[in-house]
């Protein structure tokens, strides 16, 4: 429980404000279609990276870099202008509930079990993610990340041309014959996502595939999902479905299945994208609290208001002030 | 030696792709681990091995916090620091200068008044320039009126400057021309008015992002800005204007400089570790310099009182102190996007005293020491 982040530290609240603001309806939508969104359940996914092939494919995204990083089976490193679903890899040493997938291999006889033939007997085949396991062995978590489509979103809140919008299915989505790559979206994202692409210009992120959506198909990642690991649906049914998983998975002794994004009453609203995972969000490379900066927005014009009242008080002062200086100077060149 | 150094040459050569061409690389104290040495338990390497100026030590253990891969969680801004960080100071010179040039105008200060209504038009034009180069579209940069938003401090400031600029221009044109002389001096009122706001409402387009450094200061920011473009106004202004009429602009500049340095200072105190950025690096250093310039060009504009040549050093000075404060601003913005350390340690620590603010009431009997 210690170890639980906010997100799931008021799961009674998580079903009983679960519609929490409706942002379509807040966007002006008087009649709209539920909200839409992703619930990605990191403990099933196996790392296949298929989500990010099928949005590059569908969204037709340009290639952004072969790289090696060095980061466990991850070389796609981190979302981006061309990259919309990334699969982050962990690996760690610790037990994942009662268990661990094996990488020491010192006691296996090598010879033994080729006598078995081509095949492995189920109860010796490797773990599953909620089979228990040893506890000096290696866990790895995967995990999918995408665009949160926040309730409160602080790129929607900066855009100064009206380029990103709420669309009715309470995303938001980037028009790119708007876009005049400004840039302000991108450091205002809390989550890092949305970024501007060199060669064009223009910034660009998840549309949770508008355009798929629109025509009653799933966006491209929660389609080409082997595992079901991203769901796609209305909001308020993927909430409960996923509190259901993180209470089985708590059954099952994963103690650290939480939820991150679908608190209604966190710093954003809300995600209308949002995970089970198996450790603390800054592990997978989220913010743990990550807070709308347009929250602190009228503080801020308040703070300008009062320094601009305060450059009108001091010019004020320096012509009142400079008005005796003037005066000795004054004399001082009628006197020359 | 010599062995070490072709290694470490071929290895390069040979793997044509490394971290170091990784888009934002990574820091190489935070390497990625594998097996073993990987672990929950074992916490985040250092981001760095800085220790803090001045004998202060910290009475409780460094705070460690977990990261992806020493990955940034933030997308570091796109801008250009000689474009945006260029433009806060240019916005500034030319939104101060306006008051200033009004109110050189209503006390009778001529010289004053017409170098800095040229030098707010001539500063704000720039400013435009570097505003549309900075942008990924500059073609679309008319987009920035399809829209009022009072949600982004960017559309307020597109529609502030649509608005000043021609006023500020006016009033420079009918200074230096000696035409329409009234409409010349309403314009410049108008350009005074809205001036104070072009100054500071940079500020909140810097603070509203969820870059830590730049939005935890939002308190402090707008009296670093308006202060500092006070600052390159007297600046301006002592450059410009005959010892005569200089007087008003050596008080401003010392009004704006000990704003701007004064909240720059507290900005450092207050945000603790998320101020970090303010004293390090590239940052760090020029914040320091802007400091000692601002400081040198005040008590020099005072000592140059009827000195022409001094009075218009110490004004140069103060410029360049000014444009020193938004680069430092600007560069300790970055360096704290680029670190997920000032990302991840507030938040955590805010979620960890929410949680024990949450348990207090009812845990009270089962603790043991309360």
């Amino acid at each position: 429980m210690t170890t639980e982040s906010r997100a799931t530290a008021a799961p009674a609240g998580a079903t009983g404000a679960a519609a929490g603001v409706d942002p379509a309806a807040r966007s002006g939508y008087t009649e709209h279609p539920p909200r839409m969104g992703f619930f990605t359940d990191t403990s099933v996914c196996i790392g296949c990276k298929a989500c990010e092939v099928a949005c590059k494919e569908w969204n037709a995204i340009p290639e952004d870099g072969l790289n090696f990083t060095g980061m466990s089976y991850d070389n796609t490193a981190g979302l981006g202008a061309s990259t919309w679903r990334h699969v982050a890899f962990i690996e760690q040493r610790r037990p994942l509930a009662r268990q661990q997938p094996g990488v020491s291999h010192a006691d296996v006889d090598v010879l033994e079990l080729a006598a078995q033939g081509a095949s492995t007997p189920p109860e010796q085949a490797g773990m599953t993610p909620t089979e228990p396991g040893r506890p000096d062995e290696l866990r790895w978590l995967m995990s999918s990340d995408v665009c949160k489509h926040c309730t409160h979103a602080a790129c929607l809140d900066v855009c100064p041309t009206g380029s990103l919008f709420r669309t009715e299915f309470g995303t938001v989505v980037v028009q790119e014959d708007i876009c005049n790559g400004c840039g302000y979206c991108v450091p205002a994202c809390p989550y890092g996502v949305i970024d501007q692409r060199e060669d064009d210009g223009r910034v660009w992120k998840c549309t949770l595939c508008y355009d798929r959506i629109g025509d009653g198909l799933e966006p491209a990642c929660a389609q080409a999902c082997p595992t079901d690991s991203i769901q796609f649906g209305p909001l308020d049914e993927l909430r409960e479905r996923a509190a259901e998983r993180v209470r089985r998975l708590h059954d099952a002794r994963v103690d650290d299945a939480r939820l991150y994004g679908a608190d209604p009453d966190d710093g954003v609203g809300g995600t209308g994208a949002f995970f089970l995972l198996l450790d603390e969000p800054e592990a997978y490379g989220f913010p743990p609290d990550p807070v709308v900066t347009t929250r602190d927005l009228p503080a801020m014009w308040r703070s300008v208001g009062v320094a601009a009242a305060g450059l009108l008080g001091a010019a004020a002062m320096a012509f009142l002030t400079g008005r005796a200086g003037r005066g000795a100077s004054g004399l001082r060149g009628r006197s020359r | 030696m010599s062995g070490d150094r072709t290694r470490r040459a071929s290895e390069k050569d040979d793997h044509a792709m490394s971290q170091d061409d990784v888009q934002g690389g990574h820091p190489p104290d935070r390497e990625a681990m594998t097996g073993v040495a990987t672990g929950r338990d074992r916490p985040a390497p250092r981001a760095d091995g800085h220790r803090r100026r001045g004998g202060e030590r910290p009475m409780v253990p460094r705070a460690e916090f977990r990261s992806y891969y020493g990955r940034p969680v933030l997308k570091r801004p796109v801008w250009s620091a000689r474009d945006i960080a260029g433009y806060f100071f240019l916005g500034g010179l030319a939104g101060a200068s306006s008051v200033l040039g009004a109110g050189a105008d209503l006390t009778g200060r001529p010289t004053l008044a017409r170098g800095a209504k040229v030098g707010a038009a001539g500063a704000i034009s720039l400013a435009a320039v570097a505003l549309v180069h900075d942008l990924g579209r500059p073609a679309r940069f008319f987009n920035m009126l399809r829209v009022a938003k009072a949600s982004s401090p960017m559309s307020v400031g597109s529609w502030l400057l649509a608005g000043y600029g021609p006023l500020a221009a006016g009033a420079a044109a009918s200074s230096v021309t000696g035409r329409l002389p009234r409409l010349g001096r309403l314009a410049g009122l108008g350009a005074a008015g809205l001036g104070p706001l072009v100054a500071g409402y940079t500020a909140a387009l810097i603070t509203d992002t969820a870059v830590p450094a730049w939005h935890e200061a939002h308190r402090e920011m707008p009296f670093v800005f308006v202060g500092s473009a006070a600052t390159a106004a007297g600046g301006l202004g002592l450059l410009t204007a005959s010892t005569g009429d200089n007087g008003p602009a050596t008080v401003f500049a010392a009004a704006g400089a000990a704003a701007e340095l004064s909240a720059v200072r507290l900005i450092k105190r207050r945000l603790g570790v998320v101020g970090e950025p303010y004293e390090r690096g590239r940052a760090g250093a020029l914040l320091r310099a802007a400091e000692i310039l601002s400081a040198t060009g005040v008590g020099c504009a005072f000592l140059s009182r009827g000195d022409r040549m001094l009075s218009a050093l110490s004004g140069l000075t103060l410029l360049v102190g000014s444009a020193a404060s938004r680069f430092g601003i600007f560069y300790a913005g970055l360096a704290s996007a680029d670190d997920p350390k000032y990302t991840v340690q507030p938040q955590r620590e805010r979620i960890e005293n929410e949680r024990i603010e949450r348990e207090r009431p009812t845990d009270e009997h089962a603790r043991p020491n309360s």
